[in-house]
């Protein structure tokens, strides 16, 4: 990102386990990209970067935080979380592949879908994950890009 | 294309929210209990069926920029979250017919678009 660009950055915590503010960042968010007059599209698909993010967080990490910075170009979405890391990152990318419990299922999530459509909403999608540690996901969507079904 | 009216009197629903107008239009039909699967498969616009009656259906479709949800089997939501669905704009219906029978009723009157002729 060249350094002269300008950028709207904000931060917002997700807290693991917190179904009951499930979505309040993703929501958050996509309300301040409609603000700054981004296309539909593009909003979208933040959006339900920021929304499969959080619920990874609220089910499998401790707490992560959720980095937004958008310039003209691109809306970037770095989350950093601290969990117990994943394994396979290569398994956990294969849709339909999950861990999660009954009740996540009950609450409609857990499909194995998460990773899969945060990558297929992405125009660059990076993820490092350390057994242990957490995750780290970072996510860039061109405001003039186009998203691949 | 379907408008709310029609949805209302093919399912037999009850439209939780009110202020919306009878004929605004959904473009497509989506069937799923799972979020995940709306997240990845549902079109802006959409209508939404479902048997799932919590406030992450409505955070769901507010995020994914559907129209409009049908509770299936009489789910109805909790006054909170027939709360959050009016502030976000989105008319919630509640129907006691079961997820086939109200897919086979909108299938057979939705035009052009829909899944279900696909």
């Amino acid at each position: 990102m060249p350094a002269a660009e300008s950028a709207y950055r904000r931060e917002f915590p997700v807290k693991g386990g917190d179904f009951a503010k499930a979505g309040a960042a993703a929501c958050a968010i996509k309300e301040l990209l409609k603000d700054l007059g981004l296309d539909a599209a593009t909003v979208r698909r933040a959006a339900i970067v920021a929304y499969e993010s959080e619920m990874n967080v609220i089910m499998y990490a401790r707490e992560a935080r959720m980095d937004l910075t958008v310039t003209p170009r691109e809306v970037r979405i770095v989350v950093d979380d601290r969990g117990p890391g994943i394994a396979d990152v290569e398994l956990a990318l294969t849709e339909g592949y999950s861990t999660a419990t009954a009740e996540m299922r009950e609450l409609g999530f857990g499909a194995g879908m998460g990773l899969p459509n945060i990558k297929r909403n992405a125009d660059v999608f990076a993820i490092d994950s350390e057994v242990g540690r957490g995750t780290r996901l970072d996510i860039i969507i061109r405001t003039n890009g186009h998203v691949t079904p | 294309m379907i408008v709310l009216k029609d949805v209302l009197a093919l399912l037999d629903g009850e439209l939780l929210t009110g202020a919306t107008a009878p004929e605004a239009a959904f473009w497509k039909v989506f069937a799923s209990d799972l979020m995940s699967d709306v997240l990845t498969a549902a079109e802006p616009g959409s209508l939404l069926l479902t048997g799932l009656a919590n406030g992450h259906v409505v955070c769901t479709c507010s995020v994914a920029d559907l129209a409009c949800v049908v509770f299936v089997q009489g789910k109805r939501p909790a006054p909170d979250v027939i709360g959050q669905a009016r502030a976000k704009s989105l008319p919630l219906i509640v129907t006691k017919m079961t997820m086939f029978e109200a897919c086979a009723r909108l299938a057979g009157r939705i035009e052009d678009g829909g899944h279900a002729r696909r």
